[in-house]
């Protein structure tokens, strides 16, 4: 009692709050070291890392299902460690694993969904059809839900986390073993909640899936926060604001060398599979400098480019990981 | 409480969303009876599975039993003829009431658990719903019971009309209206219990090494004062052994309750079957927790 007009979220607009956030599961590891986090109201958070990082054990924790070892977490102005059952009301998630009920069909799971939630029957029922039409999933509604497609079923437990409209939407790898239009499909929905005003916290392991959707992200791995910023910032802090991909004949590791010493602004020069990569900032210029250097040093460039870091690069600074050596 | 004095959209958002927020006991309730309506909606669209799992066991104990044995002349319960064959009847339906229910515990809450936990995961959304985990829990707990209740009340009857002697029944109301809901609380805690404790893989097991001696050791076919004469060096074994399987309880209990059979006290049987339904529910609660929150 006396929780429910938490004043908290009140104060200040921030809907996930965390300190020291902890989890050594039994055995000793540590899947979350000392998370430190902090969501604002309406905007999409990524959590990215590779398997492993502690980003379901983080989600877990936030969302009433892991017991942390040690620290606080504020959900929806409600600490969820001590009042887990009443956090709940502000939390909807879409897990990894397909969590559908399939003794229910597809407008049945919704219609339940918003019953547990306190929904009248009535409204549960307008809902439930609003949301299928929503996510295209109308002509569906009295299907059984195995008979739905990963997409169909990913949208379909969208639908049922955003149902009893929770202050915050955890998505756990929403998009790991969709199609690709399904994926792009889900992206539209997530843009489209979010213009609604939805937070949102997605994890992922597709770089390119935090860079399109996320306002911040914030790169983990071993539990811990490597780096937290807007993916724009993120990328610039690689200290190269553009990356060249040069193809050319020859030795290509003493071409790196080459660009590296004579292409103004040029850092980290390597050889990629039968490219080689440099990061250059100042982007004025690049291109004939790049040919230039290339030719005076007796190589025939036969292809070239010119792409922005991407949160790959950003990811592989900091953990030292290179993904190709 | 200090006063807000922000004005931003943000704020009055956050806002409105604390206020239209219930409080956990309010909540609570509502979900819980929302599981209920969930599962009964569930019972009611798989009747075409729930009638036959429920009804063809005790069909066929009692059809064999009471119908072909005396219709072939071969004796059951220790005599033939009318009388004998009456008696037996008589005895039996009680059991197969008690059967019924305990199966019911482990058909309609322990088998879906087992797949919902090994790999379905689909009870993570009534997890999530905003009440205790506890209560998530005690909701599977009580509509197992009350699908307990449903299949007594089909089974009855049959155990009470395919005899081909006459069955003498005489209801002791009061008893029959504490003791039957007693014994499907308790089944189906049991279930939970099982529920919460066994994998796929390991269900083969449950049915062979736990279920089978519940059912055969549970004065099901036997009333539990007939075993005195089962003895090693003077004891009574059987009769003693017996006693930690809730079934007993039921079985005996429902004579007390149905018919005009003999019986264990009646006193026993609330006492234990109360101490079952709290220890399998301290068990399935916890076990239940474990398996949900890590």
């Amino acid at each position: 009692m006396g929780v429910t007009a938490a004043p908290a979220a009140v104060q200040d607009a921030e809907v996930i709050h965390t300190v020291g956030l902890t989890k050594v599961f039994p055995g000793g590891v540590k899947a979350v070291d000392h998370l430190d986090l902090s969501l604002r109201g309406g905007e999409i958070f990524g959590l990215l890392g590779p398997n492993g990082a502690g980003k379901t054990t983080t989600v877990g924790m936030l969302t009433s299902m892991v017991v942390p070892t040690d620290g606080s977490a504020v959900v929806g102005g409600v600490d969820v460690i001590r009042h887990p059952a009443l956090a709940k009301q502000a939390i909807g998630v879409v897990p990894q694993t397909n969590t559908l009920d399939r003794s229910l069909s597809v407008a049945e799971n919704l219609y339940f969904h918003g019953r547990f939630f306190g929904m009248s029957a009535r409204e549960a029922k307008t809902e439930a059809h609003r949301l299928l039409e929503k996510f295209w999933l109308a002509d569906r509604a009295s299907a059984e839900v195995l008979a739905l497609s990963g997409g169909m079923a990913q949208r379909l437990m969208v639908a049922r986390a955003v149902m009893h409209r929770p202050a915050i939407l955890f998505l756990d790898e929403p998009t790991a073993g969709l199609d690709p239009q399904s994926r792009i499909a889900l992206w539209e929905i997530l843009q489209e909640l979010h213009g609604e005003g939805q937070t949102i916290l997605l994890t992922t392991h597709y770089m390119e899936e935090a860079d399109q959707l996320c306002d911040r992200v914030a790169i983990m791995d071993h539990g811990r926060i490597l780096a937290l910023d807007t993916p724009a910032a993120l990328k610039r802090g690689v200290g190269a604001d553009t990356i060249v991909t040069v193809s050319a004949e020859g030795g290509l590791e003493e071409l790196a060398r080459l660009l590296e010493a004579r292409v103004p602004g040029a850092t980290n020069a390597k050889r990629v599979d039968s490219t080689v990569q440099l990061g250059v900032s100042g982007s004025r210029g690049v291109l004939p400098a790049v040919i230039n250097a290339a030719e005076q040093g007796g190589f025939t460039v036969t292809d070239l480019s010119l792409t922005e870091p991407t949160l790959e690069t950003v990811f592989i600074n900091l953990t030292g990981k290179e993904l190709r050596d | 409480m200090a006063t807000t004095t922000s004005t931003t959209a943000e704020d009055a958002a956050a806002a409105a969303l604390t206020t239209a927020r219930r409080n956990t006991v309010t909540a609570s309730w509502i979900a819980f009876r929302a599981l209920l309506l969930r599962d009964l909606t569930v019972l009611r669209k798989q009747l075409n599975e729930f009638l036959p799992r429920t009804l063809l066991q005790p069909f066929l104990l009692v059809f064999v039993f009471t119908y072909v044995f005396p219709k072939i002349g071969q004796g059951v319960g220790g005599g033939t003829g009318p009388a004998a064959e009456s008696a037996f009847a008589m005895l039996l339906v009680a059991g197969v009431v008690g059967i019924t229910i305990l199966f019911q515990g482990i058909q309609s809450v322990a088998l879906p658990m087992v797949q919902e936990f090994g790999y379905t995961k689909e009870i993570e959304d009534r997890v999530l719903a905003p009440l205790p985990v506890s209560l998530v829990a005690l909701g599977k707990v009580t509509s197992g019971a009350i699908q307990g209740l449903i299949a007594a009340l089909l089974v009855f009857p049959i155990a009470a009309v395919v005899p081909a002697n006459d069955v003498h029944l005489s209801f002791n109301w009061p008893v029959v209206l504490t003791l039957v809901p007693l014994a499907c609380i308790t089944a189906s805690a049991l279930g939970l219990t099982f529920g919460t404790r066994f994998e796929p893989r390991t269900v083969p097991i449950m049915f062979g090494v736990i279920i089978i001696p519940i059912t055969f050791l549970g004065c099901v076919y036997y009333s539990w004062t007939a075993l005195d004469p089962i003895k090693i060096w003077g004891f009574s074994w059987l009769k003693w052994l017996v006693l930690v399987n809730p079934l007993v309880y039921m079985s005996e209990g429902f004579r007390g309750a149905f018919t005009t059979a003999n019986h264990m006290s009646l006193a026993v049987v609330y006492l234990a079957l109360a101490g079952f339904a709290a220890l399998f529910l301290y068990l399935g609660i916890n076990g239940f927790k474990k398996r949900v929150l890590s």
